[in-house]
């Protein structure tokens, strides 16, 4: 009876259907449109210079969205990004400024880095132990951290604007390697490791699993607490690590403005690289791919003299067109 | 026979401890201030304390509606700043014309809210979220990313400035009309039960027969209205326009309704515990500014965010322990 | 005498899937019309096109003469008809008033309500219920008994001329049960109708005129209660002839194996309790033999699997395995010691539909496919491949989405999840529910198989023939508690049949 009934559903006609192809692909028609736009009106578009400053910026984002990914593929969503970011940047310079710092460059550097993402790493355990096993709502949840989290990144640095020169912290953001930024080969190192991790061990499919239906999961035997946790801390420890970033890019920090409404670029990044906000499904590269858009629209608006202010709108329009095709895909 | 002795949801409903506790917690805070701070009484403390916290009040009563519901409103911080701008544009028109435009302008972006959730399915988290930034930057771009300062030779910055009866600032006046007027609509309409009964369960409530689409669309513009509202308050209070407002303030509201107790997932909640949150929550940062003026210690202000983290903290600890507690009694039966 | 509601030709598909075809149901002024079937049947969704939840595809319904164009719950009670649905249609964090008077609140001015008025009212429409309770306090304060009252009284208190009321019963108890029989006679004398739907079958008898019998999405029987009999309904329930069902052979089964040499012992549950829904619970599984457990809906049976696999905690009781006290209090800590669970609801608790075949199959396997976190894709897909093709699984290929599947493939993929642990002991919750005839009989063939090498088998089934022929031993359970044990060979359905019957009647 059932195949009698998808016979009769089935279309007959061929014609090209633009709606799932634009559903399944559209990212990649996005990014092939705003590179075209740019490619003829934008000017001196196609320079090396144009590549390295959109990748250097795109790279904090792509991180953070890399998280991101991972906790809505559990069906979560984690708000603190940002002031895990501010909180990471803020005690970088604080510990290779140090006395010790600088009697000991070398294992100051060392701690500057390692210190702040295993703040940030306790971040993470923090949101993922509400969720899991307090089952407070993630958005409710990581709230916490989003409005304290920056707070105390200021009360570490009483407010200040931190700056510092030390190239060997700062090569996180200005270094280069085979002439593209580090944190651009930082990101897609990541992505890879990511990648296999989602495709290729436990973890990963028991994340898939969790958001693909949490009951059906436990009652198999996944450790669901343990996985929502887990996703939780890489989320947050890739937010230090891009809040690290962002400080040796600049050469200060500024624990007000490091990571301000990341959480909203990693959402839309994410969703706009095929997360699915139900959970279920962790598009890493579309993650990247996601980043990489949103980049390219603040840039072609810059670019072209349009204000910052409308890229913000733009923002909004790709968001819920986001969703919404997500929506009636699911449908 | 009939068992009517069941858990003690029952007893923690019916007196609602976290609704006394906010009010108690206020009443203490009130004290402490009182006794150790010399001017803390005072007409000018409390003029100005009510003065630049009536805005956070009306988006937290606001907000309060919303996530009664079950839903969120991430977008009232931005709307606040888009409709600061539109009532300092139309200052020289008067209070009389500024103040409904700039509402009607916050409840267009409720109503887009509300297109977007009901119409087109998308989530309130994301729906709003995108609201959000869509109003900072229209925000920005009506104003060209520059405060707009007010015309001072009209009535409009009375509001925010002057005091009924050389005391209530005319804002909180207003505020406390709204609150009234909200407070009606909550217990007494039907409009304001069926708030509710969707936060309690919404496909119960669309089997019951209730309009839920229409309490839907209410809540969003309501929430809408009401940065709207605060919106001209903060112009009329400072004078200007404030493009680059509001960031935060979505996240002090919901923190002010939870505080006050009204439940995260909806179905239960109260206008007078929520104001009594934002109260609370104001105050604590008023009180470290005293103890800063004091000398004793130095609180930087910075310590007040992480302080009303601390307080969200607290306080889902506490409804986490009684959800769950609803859910094993839902377990059981 | 004009019928007040009449349905025909009703058909409803849900993705392609059909759920009613054809069905009708016709109802009288003043009549309490009973509508039976087994799960699955379609009396829900018949309910709920009825009342406006869902759009027919096809068929007529009319409702006091005139052609119903119902689309909303809002507009069937207006339209004077009020249900009470069995998943409790209520607030419960809302006041007692609220519930009952919701959308109909009295009103000052037009504008206000009146609560004053309102909590009086509800208090006069529960004291028809013999409820003397705190309207103010929230509903979810209550039992479920007194909720479930609650839900009936909004629900008569809108005037309607058709009460639907979907197993109203299911939590009550007795003395609940004669008020609620009381209100029942009660509005057959105003002249209101009321279609009532329920398992227990010996109620209809005591309030009931006339049954209509649904099976398979088809309206197969109408009759009058008076000079009908129990085995009759029950026959026209499983779409056979009374006579016929001791008939055997209807199964891939063989009847019982007792009295051969039994295996060692699996588990041992004793007074192993849950709460109120499952009580007292014995049960010694050895290997290569199947259990059923016997009983009507709510009568215990997923619960007492639950309690097994560490799903629900035990609040008395003990479980052995294999002799020893076990600590299976998570289901991965069961599946660890050789348990697994093919669970009732496929959908909600079975299926991750967005995960190839592959990803579901291996899923609870996962942790013996892994070395050091990382997944042994090479064994992964020889054993998917394997069990594909063992079960006859029809899927274009192992990466296929399991969504994509049909029923009864979803299922063989999901009990291969199980088979792939290597079980010692395999709880089987309806395992042939919603799938065609002939992958029916195929997944009957994989559980035979499974247990001729030695594993132990809950067997838990709605469909009789299955566990009459399937079972060495049927554990029959009533209200969460053990009422008899029936021993194969020598079960007949007809025998089960009596054994629930029997138990009915206690519980009436």
């Amino acid at each position: 009876m059932s195949t009698q009934d998808t016979e009769l559903g089935a279309r007959p006609t061929k014609t090209f259907e633009w709606g799932p192809f634009l559903r399944t692909n559209g990212g990649l028609v996005a990014l092939a449109v705003i590179l075209l736009f740019n490619i003829i009106v934008t000017p001196n578009f196609l320079q090396m210079q144009t590549l390295f400053v959109n990748i250097s910026q795109v790279a904090t984002i792509a991180i953070v969205a890399m998280g991101m990914t991972l906790v809505i593929a559990t069906g979560g969503i984690d708000l603190s990004v940002g002031a895990i970011m501010a909180l990471s940047g803020a005690m970088a310079p604080l510990i290779f400024m140090s006395e010790f710092g600088q009697a000991n460059p070398a294992l100051g550097i060392t701690a500057a880095i390692v210190v702040p993402l295993i703040a940030a790493l306790a971040c993470g355990l923090f949101n993922g132990i509400l969720v899991a096993n307090l089952k407070v709502q993630p958005i409710i949840a990581t709230l916490i951290l989003f409005i304290s989290g920056r707070g105390i990144a200021q009360v570490l640095t009483n407010g200040n604007l931190q700056t510092f020169s030390n190239p060997s912290f700062s090569y996180l953001g200005t270094g280069k390697v085979l002439g593209l930024p580090f944190q651009g080969w930082l990101a897609i190192a990541i992505a890879c490791v990511l990648f296999w991790v989602m495709s290729r061990t436990i973890f990963g499919r028991y994340v898939l699993a969790v958001g693909g239906n949490e009951r059906a999961a436990e009652l198999s035997g996944g450790p669901v607490k343990r996985v929502k946790i887990g996703v939780y801390m890489i989320c947050g420890v890739l937010s230090g690590l891009a809040g690290l970033i962002v400080v040796a890019i600049n050469s200060a920090s500024d624990a007000a403005r490091n990571g301000n409404l990341m959480e909203l670029d990693a959402i839309a990044a994410a969703v706009v690289g095929g997360a699915l906000l139900q959970g279920g499904r962790a598009p890493i590269f579309g993650a990247i791919l996601g980043a990489v858009i949103i980049q390219l629209v603040k840039y072609t608006l810059l670019a072209n003299g349009v204000e910052d202010e409308v890229a913000l709108i733009a923002k909004a329009i790709i968001i819920l067109a986001a969703v919404y095709l997500q929506m009636a895909r699911k449908e | 026979m009939l068992d009517t002795d069941a858990f003690d949801l029952r007893k923690y409903l019916s007196q609602n401890p976290q609704s006394v506790a906010v009010w108690v917690a206020l009443v203490a805070l009130i004290l402490f201030g009182v006794l150790r701070y010399e001017n803390f009484g005072g007409a000018y403390n409390f003029t100005s304390f009510l003065n630049y916290n009536s805005m956070f009040i009306i988006i937290s009563v606001g907000m309060c509606f919303v996530i009664m519901t079950g839903g969120i409103d991430l977008s009232v911080g931005s709307v606040a700043a888009f409709t600061s701008v539109v009532a300092a544009y139309l200052s020289p028109y008067g209070l009389e014309v500024a103040l409904p435009i700039a509402v009607l302008a916050g409840a267009a972006f409720g109503a887009i809210n509300a297109f977007c959730i009901i119409v087109m399915r998308i989530p309130p988290f994301i729906a709003t979220l995108a609201t959000m930034l869509g109003a900072k930057g229209g925000a920005l771009v009506i104003s060209g990313a520059e405060t707009i300062s007010v015309d001072w030779g009209s009535n409009f910055t009375r509001m925010g400035m002057e005091t009924a009866l050389n005391i209530l600032p005319w804002s909180i006046v207003l505020v406390g009309a709204v609150i009234v007027v909200l407070w009606f609509v909550l217990e007494k309409t039907t409009l304001g039960r069926t708030v509710l009964a969707i936060g309690g369960g919404a496909d119960a409530s669309v089997l019951m027969g209730l309009k839920v689409n229409r309490a839907t669309a209410f809540v969003y513009l309501l929430s809408g209205a009401c940065a709207g509202l605060a919106g001209v308050i903060l112009a009329s209070g400072f004078g200007a326009g404030q493009p680059l407002e509001g960031i935060g303030w979505e996240l002090s509201a919901i923190a002010s309704v939870v505080v006050g107790g009204t439940l995260l997932t909806g179905g239960m909640g109260s206008v007078t515990a929520t104001v009594a949150g934002a109260l609370l929550l104001g105050l604590v940062f008023n009180i470290l500014n005293f103890e800063n003026g004091r000398g004793t210690i130095s609180f930087s202000a910075y310590w007040q965010m992480v302080i009303r983290g601390g307080f969200l903290f607290a306080v889902i600890l506490f409804q986490a322990r009684v959800t769950s507690g609803r859910a094993a009694r839902k377990a059981q039966t | 005498m004009a019928e007040l509601l009449s349905m025909s030709g009703i058909d409803k598909a849900f993705a392609g899937v059909s759920a009613l075809s054809g069905a009708s149901l016709e109802i009288a002024p003043g009549e309490v019309h009973a509508l039976i079937g087994q799960n699955g049947a379609g009396k829900s969704t018949l309910i709920k096109i009825l009342t406006g939840v869902y759009r027919r595809d096809g068929g007529v319904v009319t409702f006091g003469g005139k052609d119903s164009v119902i689309n909303s719950p809002r507009e069937a009670q207006a339209a004077g008809i009020a249900t009470i649905y069995q998943e409790l249609n209520l607030v419960p964090l809302r006041s007692v008033t609220e519930n009952v008077m919701m959308g109909y609140e009295p009103k000052r001015l037009g504008v206000f309500i009146n609560w004053r008025e309102a909590h009086r009212r509800t208090r006069e429409i529960l004291a028809r219920f013999g409820i003397d309770i705190d309207v103010r306090a929230p509903l979810g304060s209550y039992s479920t008994a007194i909720q479930q009252l609650v839900a009936i009284a909004r629900a008569v208190s809108l005037d309607a001329r058709l009460v639907i009321m979907d197993e109203p019963t299911s939590s009550l108890d007795a003395s609940e049960v004669e008020v609620l029989f009381g209100v029942v006679k009660g509005l057959r004398e105003a002249g209101v109708s009321v279609l009532y739907v329920s398992h227990f079958l010996d109620e209809l008898f005591e309030i009931c005129d006339r049954v209509t019998t649904m099976r398979d999405g088809r309206t197969v029987d109408c009759r009058d209660i008076a000079g009908s009999t129990k085995l009759e309904l029950i026959a026209a329930m499983l779409g056979r002839d009374a006579d016929d069902i001791e008939q055997a052979g209807m199964t891939e089964f063989s009847g019982g194996t007792a009295g051969a040499d039994l295996g060692e012992v699996l588990l041992t549950a004793e007074n192993v309790t849950t709460g109120p829904r499952l009580t007292d619970f014995d049960m010694t599984l050895h290997r290569g033999e199947i259990i059923g457990l016997g009983g009507l809906l709510g009568a215990g049976r997923t619960e007492a699997a639950r309690a097994i696999f560490g799903v629900d905690r035990l609040t008395g009781g003990r479980i052995n395995v294999k002799g020893e006290a076990s600590g299976l209090e998570t289901p991965s800590a069961a599946i660890e010691a050789g348990f697994g669970y093919l669970t009732e609801d496929r959908k909600a608790e079975g299926i991750i539909p967005d995960m190839s075949v592959r990803e579901n199959l291996t899923l609870a396997l996962l942790p013996k496919l892994t070395k050091n976190g990382q997944i042994d894709r090479a064994r992964e897909r020889e054993l998917v491949a394997h069990y594909i093709k063992a079960l006859g699984i029809k899927t274009a290929n192992m990466e296929q989405p399991i969504r994509e599947l049909s029923g009864g493939n979803q299922q063989k993929v999901l009990l291969a999840r199980w088979l792939a642990i290597d079980p010692d002991v395999l709880i089987l919750d309806e395992p042939t529910r919603g799938v065609d005839v002939g992958a029916k009989r195929e997944i009957q063939a994989i559980i035979r198989d499974s247990v001729a090498k030695g594993v132990g088998v809950i067997l838990i089934s709605s469909e009789f023939e299955e566990i009459v022929e399937g079972a060495d031993r049927i554990i029959v359970l009533n209200e969460g508690r053990i009422v008899t044990e029936l021993t194969n060979p020598g079960i007949t359905e007809d025998a089960l049949v009596r054994a629930l019957a029997h138990t009915e009647g206690q519980a009436a």
